[in-house]
């Protein structure tokens, strides 16, 4: 059974391919994560599998009725609109107050329903867009760099959280990221991405490909191996048509 | 009762601030107050337009207003200038209308009343169109508020939920026409943007949530308007000027609240 498939999909920005021939399957259950560096079409593909862009060849087929929770990599709420956490919660579909307390206490932000989301935190704000995913009982969760706004244990704590939730609810989930270590040990297949797909598998197969050793650099011992990857990597062999266009905005800070 | 102008009067302003409360709103938050003046601004276009072809002075307003507003969202969906595009449309759309109106003597005279709105002399059946297009307005919004809500803090998630952004965007520019048309005759081409704007701005530092931020607006809208009739009554001033004149000072008033 497959709740989400890509089938041979390319996305293109006019005549710049950002996405070629990607296929994959998200199964019930299952924590997968798309890792790649920035520029290779992370959010794209999670978009594209959303609906939010049309791709240009290719399928993806949704399971009939998929209820699929998003939470954005940011939510910037414009200053001039009051709204607070619960009202949040309730968007687009109304939530009853006992379900919207029971959880957001789920995520850690028990009590937190009169907070305006303006005022939220990066960390806050990451666990109130989770909390509005869950009410909607999805089968399937997508985040896109979920702890782009976290420190380490911030990091570490949110993934416990997506473990909890998938082992709670059985949603699948997929997440989108450019961070390794701690992903890895939370997911239970990884793709690895790079304007196409480069290697999958379990972390403990990728880690070892020599295609993801190649994108992160070897060692990937810590966050700076990956602005240290090679950017041509050699294995474009099967792709000959495939153009590696690397437009990083790279955070050296 | 209705035979009274004031009371007409009184009753369009406020059945005028039922719509600009809640559509004000999603103006502010989506950041389209230019756009409301082009559309407003078209609408004397659309005065000319109605005189050349003998049809109703509303009919032509709301089809120009419409013209004007989807070719601004179309345009700002493909990803154009909207500062410098605005502008352009905002401003030519006004001259264009002003010097068409020209060609008819008979309104030369009147000019001012479709710049300034003349409510004072609101009839009856103009009076039922105010309050028949504002609650249309209204009924508009309030059967999408959850989608347009949704789209407007963030089309990722609204799309994410199945709904469709490009169609919640279609259906506030059908709303803005709608209020351009119905707040020619109250407030002015020149004024329904400010109709729109001032009393959504000066309810945002009381609510807490968006539902009370339109509440607020349509109550401060309809003070603005009463206000503003009593004003012009007492000191002879013109009538929608006076209005946005008693919006403004209630914004101040309550802008003095707003810690910075």
């Amino acid at each position: 059974m497959t709740l989400l498939s890509a089938d041979h999909v390319c996305v293109r920005y006019g005549a710049h391919e950002v996405l070629h021939d990607i296929s994959l399957k998200i199964a019930p259950g299952e924590i997968v994560t798309i890792l790649g560096p920035n520029g290779s079409g992370k959010s794209t593909l999670l978009r594209a599998l959303l609906g939010i862009l049309p791709v240009a060849e290719g399928r993806i087929l949704r399971e009939a009725g998929l209820r699929i929770g998003y939470v954005p990599q940011r939510l910037t709420i414009d200053r001039t609109m009051p709204i607070t956490v619960r009202r949040f919660l309730s968007l687009p579909v109304r939530v009853r107050d006992r379900a919207a307390a029971g959880t957001l206490a789920r995520v850690g932000m028990s009590g937190q329903e009169g907070a305006q989301m303006t005022a939220l935190s990066g960390g806050q704000l990451q666990r109130v867009l989770l909390a509005r995913a869950l009410l909607g009982r999805p089968q399937l969760l997508m985040l896109d760099e979920p702890t782009a706004g976290l420190d380490q244990p911030g990091e570490a704590a949110f993934y416990r959280l997506i473990e909890e939730v998938r082992a709670e609810t059985g949603a699948a989930v997929l997440m989108v990221s450019h961070d390794l270590h701690v992903v890895m040990a939370a997911s239970d297949r990884v793709i690895c991405l790079n304007g196409h797909i480069c290697c999958e598998g379990t972390p403990r197969v990728v880690s070892t490909a020599p295609e993801y050793r190649a994108l992160f650099g070897l060692g990937t011992q810590g966050a700076l191996a990956l602005y240290r990857h090679e950017h041509d990597h050699d294995h474009r062999d099967g792709h000959p048509q495939h153009h590696h266009h690397h437009g990083h905005d790279h955070d050296h800070a | 009762m209705l035979d009274d102008f004031l009371i007409r009067a009184g009753l369009a302003a406020v059945g005028l601030s039922l719509a600009t409360g809640p559509l004000g709103s999603f103006v502010i938050w989506r950041r389209m107050a230019y756009f409301g003046d082009a559309t407003a601004h078209a609408a004397v276009l659309g005065v000319a337009l109605a005189l050349a072809t003998d049809l109703p002075i509303g009919l032509g307003t709301l089809t120009v207003a419409l013209a004007m507003a989807v070719t601004v969202a179309g345009l700002s969906a493909r990803g154009w200038a909207m500062d410098t595009t605005l502008g352009v449309l905002a401003h030519s759309a006004l001259a264009f209308g002003l010097v068409a109106v020209s060609f008819f003597p008979t309104v030369r005279t009147d000019l001012s009343s479709y710049l300034f709105g003349d409510i004072l002399a609101v009839t009856r059946t103009e009076l039922a169109l105010v309050w028949a297009g504002a609650l249309a307005v209204l009924g508009l919004l309030a059967w999408r508020w959850q989608a347009l809500l949704t789209a407007t803090l963030s089309e990722d998630l609204a799309h994410a939920a199945g709904l469709r952004p490009d169609r919640e965007r279609l259906i506030l520019v059908l709303a803005l026409a709608l209020v351009v048309a119905v707040a020619l005759k109250i407030v002015g081409a020149l004024l329904i943007a400010a109709m729109l704007l001032i009393p959504a701005a000066a309810a945002r530092s009381f609510a807490r949530t968006p539902e009370a931020m339109a509440a607020l607006a349509i109550l401060i809208g309809a003070v603005s308007g009463l206000g503003g009739l009593g004003l012009s009554l007492w000191q002879d001033t013109p009538t929608g000027p006076s209005m946005i004149v008693v919006a403004a000072l209630l914004f101040a008033l309550t802008s003095l609240r707003r810690r910075v």
